[in-house]
């Protein structure tokens, strides 16, 4: 009874979503899947917790839910993919929730979304051959 | 018989459904990747084809973590969009070409490629999104279409290379048909850009524009890097990018540039758009 680790374990402020993660957190994303349909999401917004219960949540992922704590149900095994259908509905946006993970603001986490795509039209021209209007 | 017109990269994200849908292609944000589908679509119109083969991941819609297939192939006459939990408008449904994607489906087994045959697939944005870009100025999708779907999204995935192997397959698979039909190909996904954790919004406009570059000329290097390097580079969302050499697979060896675009951000991530036709032999 052994998980065997990977090279992408080392990398920093990452969570691979594999096997063992899926495993751990099959019951925490089975209910987010759930948010694929309305009627579910109005049951979950009238009684959070006692939806979270239904599903069989761990006690752990149950309080990160309650909390809205995004970064803890990543680290307990929340798929992004499914977490989003926790977050989108609600108006939290992809950005917001990114900020989130680090502990931003969503216009600090915006704003380095733009720095990090400085300058790209130059390498474009660099290049050659690509689209400009 | 049936022959390949083309291929097409783009990006599927979400927010681009949502532009779309509140008509926000002039808005300031979105200007400039919207215009640089305008030569994608005077292509499209021109080239005319018959069917489009989407290469795309299912993000949670069709697919539960119950069940995850590798490769997934559509094989029915019709494909319908449905709330994905996403705040997505549902968008009228697809027609498909179940004779077509059968065939797909046995050649792709016969030359050791297992498939999953679905005959009902409930398509997300990830397989919306394109068709929308493409051809959400005409009152109807002007195609029928082949959902490929592919997992990134519970690990182990396949390789790069397995992916342009893939591609390799289908595009023999395609040019086996007997009837006359026109096959797009579009491999969606990417670019750089990671949803989850402390690294999360991270965009490598280098990496970028190497995989743009090689999925033209030299598809063998992003086949050789291995997942892991790819996550690093472009984040674990950006692991997408591997659909592209799907759709690279098919094409031949040689290929003409019609179109390359790229913007970024595009909210969290990189944009690249290409077209490519095979180069006359």
């Amino acid at each position: 009874m052994t998980w065997l680790k990977h090279e992408y374990d080392k990398i920093p402020g990452t969570y691979v979503f594999d096997g063992k993660t899926s495993h751990a957190a099959y019951a925490l994303n089975k209910m987010l899947f759930s948010f694929n349909h309305e009627e579910n999401r109005q049951e979950f917004d009238q009684d959070e917790e006692a939806y979270a219960i239904k599903f069989g949540l761990t006690d752990a992922q149950k309080s990160a839910l309650l909390s809205g704590d995004f970064l803890g149900l990543l680290r307990m095994g929340a798929n992004i993919y499914y977490l989003a259908k926790l977050a989108l509905p609600r108006g939290v946006s992809v950005q917001d929730a990114g900020a989130a993970f680090q502990g931003i603001t969503t216009e600090e986490f915006i704003e380095n979304l733009a720095k990090r795509s400085e300058g790209f039209e130059e390498e474009l021209v660099k290049l050659g051959g690509y689209w400009n209007g | 018989m049936a022959r390949i017109v083309g291929g097409v990269t783009t990006s599927h994200i979400p927010v681009i459904g949502n532009a779309m849908a509140n008509g926000l292609e002039n808005d300031p944000y979105w200007k400039r990747f919207f215009d640089g589908y305008e030569p994608v679509k005077a292509w499209l119109e021109e080239v005319d084809p018959d069917i489009a083969i989407v290469i795309y991941n299912d993000h949670g819609l069709n697919f539960f973590l119950d069940k995850v297939p590798t490769f997934a192939i559509g094989c029915a006459d019709q494909y319908d969009n449905a709330d994905e939990g996403w705040a997505l408008p549902t968008i009228s449904s697809f027609k498909g070409d179940a004779e077509f994607s059968w065939h797909l489906a046995e050649s792709l087994i016969n030359q050791n490629f297992d498939m999953t045959t679905c005959q009902e697939m409930l398509v997300d944005h990830g397989f919306v999104v394109p068709m929308g870009l493409m051809w959400r100025h005409l009152p109807d999708w002007p195609v029928k279409t082949v959902p490929l779907a592919v997992n990134t999204v519970q690990h182990p995935l396949p390789s790069a290379q397995r992916c342009l192997a893939l591609g390799r397959a289908l595009g023999k698979a395609i040019e086996s048909y007997p009837e006359d039909h026109k096959v797009v190909i579009f491999g969606t996904g990417g670019m750089s850009h990671q949803l989850q954790g402390e690294r999360a919004g991270l965009i490598d406009v280098d990496f970028d524009l190497k995989c743009m570059e090689s999925v033209i000329n030299n598809p063998e290097w992003l086949a050789g890097l291995s997942n892991t390097e790819i996550i690093e580079k472009a984040g674990t969302e950006g692991i997408e990018v591997i659909m592209w050499l799907v759709m690279r697979g098919a094409l031949h060896p040689n290929v003409n540039v019609v179109h390359k675009h790229y913007h970024a951000p595009v909210s969290n991530t990189g944009a690249g758009v290409l077209v490519l036709e095979n180069a006359k032999d």
